[in-house]
């Protein structure tokens, strides 16, 4: 459109088409001869990077969306069938999953970029406009989308957001009741929030498509904020920013990758493991972490209506950044006072961030309450005040100038993105442990920890064996089905021993023709039985606390880490919060309550469950499960080997999943490497 | 996109008995989706709700005005936090009513908002005394 185009094709075919619809001619003048300003960084890159999330978060949703269901009875069991049995179901999910963090990450990393380097400032209003408008509709995509798999988190969250719009006048009810297509958040409620999170994405895409064109109108912005003047400014966008963005592709793809494989569970929460309950409310609701800093925004505030027009206004006020900023010079690297009050901002955002995530309690509160308006005041006082005051330094003549005069920051990132990424393999390469804290459960060795992690046959086969003799008394496993036992990666027996292990118990069946229920031997097909047919027969026979299903408790569970070990946990792997929690908790039975405490009658101390009071007395004792294969018969060995069970059982696929993730990251950083060596190659003759 | 014929159905008027429900007990029923609780309160939990005087209230209102005459010591609201919709716990607090975990919302025993950031006092869902022990919630 705005390239100069010289692209006539010589095959007969391709010139056919091209003067009916010239879709070749439009592809090479905006993707090929499109002059793209030479001194670009990869900041730059995220727009590329962006494109790809988009059509990755497409296409793995299509797929998952052919295996989902979306009924407020079904769904959890959906997503859970599709990660267990599903053909790289769990690969999918991962993908789908982390992806939308990923997609988060890059366009905050976009969105700063524009705000430093004033990308938003005339001629390309639109193009920022048309950017926020994007924004708005990812995080309704992604609000819906987290409601989907149905889990505690899903539905709480869904509850607490879709009650936002009820602050408003008049319209306040009505509006929710139509979000709500009930009552309450419920089915209709899923069923239409499913509609829309598969709607929306092609929505973005259709405003993406204005965004490019809005771009390639005015041009792409540059570090100097100096537009091209001449030919000597720019270079042909095929081959140089193609090979740069497929470059910064591929070390993106890295920190995917990172996420995908080894710890797909990091960016989430452990309570979505639990199915939505609409009559238990979690302790702690968080939204997703993008979310987090207008979720403190709007708590700051203590009046219900004006923390969601705060809320609301935090996002859209974005909108007005070009009006709001009317510097001349563009690019905050000649603008001193304008780059340090950013990087504040940065701090800023980060900060409500962490507090988004925190109770809403105590000296949290006062905190978010004063970055709420040092975040307000950087877009409403301080930027209208620094275009007025602010003397910034003289801006180069031109690109080719500025590129000519080279500084040494190139330098400086790689180096900042080498430790980086050495800090993370050396992190990795750490045995991570949970640190010992009073009341937080003590770290263990697990065998299937760390990048390299695998399931020990021998726990497997004695942690089933506990499972059968203690745990199913009370305690189902129903998403466990006797030829998992047989498959790769799990306790390691053969389809033979599967079906005879299955052919132990009594399966309920039928209708037969006759019309009545009957009871079969187990086959392999089938789940594992619970030991009550419904919640309510549970309670009952436990003292109203239902014993529950025990597939996904390892990961259904967690424990606070606190700052900074959430943040090393990231690069040391950590992530057998739910494994330790559950060992501790088996081991952490005391007879005697310390002094002072009221422990209910009916009750039983224990050191790690939250509360100190648990319905379950003491499930295991020294000696009660006989091992064939002479490992010791202790309380701590039986807690070891069922918690190694139940997190195959609430993950069967680690296994193959840290293994491929080998796979994909060596490809990935020969592939980054060889990308790197193109591009300089591509670039020496434009330097 | 208003709720269907289907969900409307699904929310027509429960009868629930109130004899299995002692002094000082409450038990809590689902309807249209919501979660309702039935405290049976003790004289003590009645004189106290009936004592507060209305400046003390951020969302005044009397607790004759929350329950039925000649039926005080029942009390029906919706367990729904006015803030942002958790459920609060029954029992909990410093006034003797209701607690809610997300943030910090006290209730008093007439389910009236005494502390934190709700805005108003637990709905009260419309129901009547079909006897002296059953009432029709709806």
């Amino acid at each position: 459109m705005s390239g100069p185009s010289d692209y006539q094709p010589t095959n007969p075919a391709l010139k056919w088409i091209e003067r009916r619809l010239p879709i070749m001619g439009l592809m090479h003048s905006s993707f090929v001869a499109y002059p793209t300003p030479r001194n670009l960084n990869y900041w730059w890159t995220f727009g590329a990077i962006l494109s790809m999330m988009l059509a990755l978060q497409i296409v793995t949703g299509v797929i998952l969306a052919m295996h989902y269901t979306p009924n407020a009875d079904l769904a959890f069991k959906s997503v859970e069938l599709i990660v267990r049995d599903v053909n790289y179901g769990w690969l999918l999910r991962n993908m789908h999953a982390v992806g939308a963090s990923m997609f988060f990450v890059a366009v905050y990393i976009h969105m700063f970029r524009g705000l430093y380097y004033g990308s938003y400032k005339e001629p390309r209003e639109v193009l920022w406009i048309l950017g926020v408008i994007i924004y708005l509709l990812m995080m309704a995509t992604g609000f819906m989308g987290y409601v989907l798999p149905w889990g505690q988190m899903s539905f709480w969250g869904a509850t607490v957001i879709t009650n936002l719009f009820s602050a408003f006048p008049y319209v306040g009810e009505s509006i929710v009741t139509l979000l709500w297509g009930g009552y309450a958040v419920g089915n209709p409620t899923l069923n239409r929030f499913f509609s829309l999170h598969y709607l929306l994405p092609f929505v973005i895409a259709g405003v993406v498509v204005l965004h490019v064109w809005a771009l390639h109108v005015a041009g792409q912005n540059n570090p100097t904020g100096v537009e091209p003047k001449t030919e000597k400014d720019t270079v042909p966008f095929t081959p140089h920013a193609t090979i740069k963005d497929f470059f910064g592709v591929s070390c993106f793809l890295l920190l995917y990758a990172w996420f995908i494989f080894y710890m797909p569970n990091y960016l989430g929460d452990a309570d979505n493991y639990i199915p939505a309950n609409p009559g238990v409310t979690p302790a702690h609701i968080v939204p997703e972490w993008y979310y987090l800093p207008f979720y403190a925004i709007l708590r700051s505030i203590p009046n219900k209506l004006a923390g969601v027009v705060a809320m609301f206004s935090s996002i859209l006020i974005l909108a007005f950044l070009p009006w709001l900023d009317t510097a001349k010079t563009k690019s905050s690297k000649y603008r001193p006072l304008a780059k340090q009050f950013f990087w504040i901002f940065v701090v800023v955002c980060i900060l409500l961030g962490y507090l988004g995530s925190q109770p809403p309690e105590g000296i949290y509160v006062i905190a978010g309450r004063i970055l709420t308006v040092m975040y307000f005041a950087y877009f409403l006082i301080l930027l209208p005040l620094l275009s007025r005051i602010e003397t910034p330094r003289p801006v180069p003549n031109s690109i080719s100038d500025s590129v000519l005069a080279k500084s040494g920051k190139a330098v400086a990132s790689i180096a900042v993105a080498l430790i980086a990424a050495g800090a993370l393999l050396v992190g990795s390469a750490q045995n991570a442990r949970a640190e010992d804290h009073g009341d937080s459960p003590p770290g263990n060795k697990w065998s299937f920890a760390g990048p390299v992690g695998k399931y020990d046959r021998g726990a497997l086969q004695r942690g089933l064996k506990v499972y059968k003799e203690v745990c199913s008394a009370c305690h189902g496993l129903s998403y466990i089905a006797f030829r998992n036992l047989a498959d790769p990666g799990g306790p390691g027996y053969s389809a033979a021993q599967a079906a005879a292990f299955a052919s132990d118990y009594k399966i309920k069946d039928g209708p037969n023709d006759a019309g009545d229920m009957f009871e079969r031997p187990g086959r392999p097909a089938d789940y594992f039985p619970s030991p009550f047919p419904n919640e309510q027969a549970a309670r009952a026979a436990n003292g109203g606390a239902a014993p529950p299903d025990l597939s996904l408790i390892t990961k259904a569970r967690s424990y606070k880490r606190g700052f900074p070990m959430f943040v090393i946990d990231a690069f040391t792997q950590y992530q057998e919060q739910g494994p330790d929690y559950v060992a501790a908790v088996l081991q952490g039975y005391e007879d005697k309550p310390p002094a002072g405490f009221n422990l209910p009658s009916g009750s039983f101390y224990n050191k790690y469950f939250p509360g100190h009071a648990i319905k379950m007395p003491k499930p295991l004792s020294d000696g009660q499960v006989t091992y064939d294969d002479g490992s010791p018969a202790t309380v701590a060995q039986y807690s070891k080997d069922v918690v190694t069970f139940l997190m195959w059982a609430a993950e069967p696929h680690m296994e193959a999943r840290k293994q491929l993730g080998l796979q994909v990251f060596v490809f990935l950083i020969l592939l980054a490497g060889l990308l790197y060596f193109t591009k300089k190659k591509v670039w020496a003759s434009a330097h | 996109m208003n709720p269907d014929a289907a969900t409307i159905a699904a929310g027509a008027p429960i009868e629930v008995d109130l004899t299995p429900i002692a002094s000082g007990q409450d038990i809590k029923v689902f309807w249209r989706g919501k979660p309702i609780y039935i405290m049976n309160r003790t004289k003590k939990q009645v004189e106290e709700a009936q004592k507060v005087p209305l400046k003390d209230l951020p969302d005044p209102q009397t607790d004759e005005q929350r329950t039925k005459p000649g039926h005080e010591q029942w009390l029906v609201v919706i367990g729904i936090c006015t803030h942002l919709g958790c459920i609060p716990i029954a029992h909990e607090g410093n006034y003797d009513g209701f607690f809610c975990p997300c943030h910090g919302s006290q209730y008093d025993s007439s389910g009236r908002i005494r502390q934190g950031p709700a805005p108003a006092n637990l709905a009260v869902p419309p129901y009547t005394f079909v006897s002296d022990t059953k009432i029709q919630i709806g």
